[in-house]
């Protein structure tokens, strides 16, 4: 291709269809490429939209994207091999517009918002897959796709290529993800009359609950487990350090099996048909691992630049802002007639550290960490909690003041009094 | 049918049929490797453990996870590109 465009940027997910729609609605010319038969058919996702993010980019989205439910209940369930204890969260300011979040699919969404981008302007190509990016004199003027004569050449690219980024990696940005900074997850969406699915939920027409799981699901592994609620689905999956697949002996698709015949999971999900199952990578390196996100003609946004919140389950509002950010970049600096060098792109930086994707990744920062050297928030704490609510509730002759002893003598002789101390302020360093 | 092929089996796939995006460079290396985790890491099972000791790699039911090269990384012994555009999985809900 001989035309040559202001930016282009690689990948029609949730940070590239942000960045791209930004970009043309700044007067940019805009060239999207995307190795997917369509936008969305390589984008895997739980899935949650979070309206405020999106609501920043195109405000009325609500009239026009495919929406499953928003969410009105929030539930927490901690597991062990028989039982789970958890919190539930419901709330009629849930059930009030503008909605907060909303479920979705996301190859139906995706669509939705690169039809935006291309009626803002953008060109979006699909079926091609970016090979390498054009790197002369040290600046980036391009990129090479597997077409025949693929060089496209333009004044800046905005890498968004997921979880998965190759082009960084190769270009020498960035280095390889190491295993411990990184989950895998599967997931599975099983179909069920909505009717159905209202009953089971005790939600009304378009209302939705989300579920996040830890414990005995994630199999000693640092991860967790999540489910759903769609319009006429249910999707559900389990994540695990892919540092922690390495070191053992239970396959995915066993684990995500697993979860799936659990005494929480079985009966909601009885009867229904599985239609599709997916695996996909989530950054979970947090502040530490986030690499060099621009340079000499680059940038670098969502998944590819590891923004994810791991302990809140965010990912794809950092996507959507760390894109439409990249882009406001761009913008800006255009109209100032500036070109679009390392110094000048450094804004991109600052406006990211302004914002909550930074704010909240940096609060977090020691979180990776002390979750992976213990494990026994993953593993000891589910059970230990679990037994301790059943004897509590349990009615067997056995006095409430001996009960009290049992527990604590549980606690102690499974942590010790120092464990239990250290394991406390830990739990707080990690989230403070 | 096993279990990870009946998942796969409500996949919907175009394979590129004789281009594996994904390639063992030295099947004889991977006798060396005691682990072989990558037959039970991968969410797809595309690898399996021969009796030989070998790996054998059927990219086919590939989900595109990147797993794999995460996890074989420091033996740089696998050859991983995405698929050509257009090919590979193709997520009808994703």
């Amino acid at each position: 291709m001989t035309e040559k465009f202001d930016v282009i940027v690689v990948g029609a997910g949730m940070a590239g269809n942000a960045a791209a729609y930004t970009l043309a609605k700044g007067g940019l010319k805009v060239l999207q490429i995307e190795r997917g038969e369509t936008p969305g058919s390589k984008n895997v996702q739980g899935a949650i939209l979070y309206a405020d993010a999106l609501s920043k980019i195109i405000p009325d989205f609500r009239n026009d994207a495919p929406l499953e439910r928003h969410l009105i209940e929030q539930r927490v369930w901690v597991t062990d091999e028989n039982s789970f204890v958890g919190t539930h969260y419901r709330s009629e300011d849930f059930n009030k517009e503008p909605y907060n979040r909303y479920t979705i699919i996301r190859v139906h969404f995706d669509q939705w918002f690169n039809k935006k981008a291309r009626e803002a302007g953008v060109l979006t190509i699909c079926e091609t897959t970016v090979t390498e990016l054009l790197i002369e004199d040290g600046k980036v003027v391009g990129v090479r796709t597997d077409r025949q004569g693929g060089e496209v050449r333009a004044d800046a690219v905005i890498l968004a290529d997921g979880a998965n980024s190759r082009l960084a990696v190769k270009a020498g940005f960035q280095k390889e993800i190491k295993p411990e900074n990184v989950a895998l997850a599967v997931k599975e969406i099983h179909f069920l009359p909505q009717e159905v699915i209202e009953a089971r939920f005790n939600i009304g027409e378009d209302e939705g609950v989300a579920i996040e799981l830890a414990g005995s699901i994630s199999a000693g592994m640092m991860g967790t487990g999540f489910l759903y609620t769609n319009k006429e689905s249910i999707t559900l999956g389990v994540g695990c350090m892919v540092s922690d697949f390495k070191e053992n002996k239970i396959t995915p698709y066993d684990l995500l099996d697993k979860m799936k015949a659990h005494p929480s999971i079985a009966p909601l999900i009885a009867g229904s048909e599985m239609k599709e199952y997916a695996a996909h990578l989530i950054p979970e390196g947090g502040y530490n691992a986030i690499p060099k996100v621009f340079g000499e003609g680059w940038m670098i946004a969502g998944d590819a630049g590891q923004f994810v919140n791991g302990i809140h389950r965010e990912g794809s509002n950092l996507a959507m802002t760390t894109g439409m950010l990249a882009a406001q970049t761009l913008v800006e600096l255009k109209a100032a007639g500036k070109p679009f060098t390392a110094s000048n792109l450094a804004e991109y930086k600052r406006k990211l550290d302004d914002s909550f994707v930074m704010k909240d990744l940096k609060k977090y920062r020691r979180m990776p960490d002390i979750f992976h050297k213990n494990k026994q928030f993953f593993t000891t704490y589910p059970d230990l909690i679990s037994k301790a609510v059943q004897s509590i509730i349990r009615v067997d002759g056995m006095d409430k003041k001996t009960k009290e002893k049992e527990i604590r003598k549980s606690f102690v002789a499974s942590r010790s009094i120092f464990g239990l101390i250290g394991d406390a302020f830990k739990f707080w360093r990690a989230v403070e | 049918m096993s279990k990870i092929e009946e998942k796969l089996f409500q996949d919907r796939y175009r394979v590129d049929s004789g281009r594996p995006h994904i390639k063992i460079k030295d099947p004889d290396h991977c006798t060396e490797c005691l682990e072989k985790q990558c037959t039970i890491c991968c969410p797809a099972g595309c690898y399996t453990k021969e009796d030989s000791g070998k790996v054998v790699l059927v990219t086919d039911g590939c989900l595109e996870c990147g797993t794999c090269r995460i996890i074989c990384q420091d033996s740089g012994n696998l050859d991983w590109e995405w698929p050509r555009g257009g090919f590979g999985i193709l997520f009808k809900f994703g």
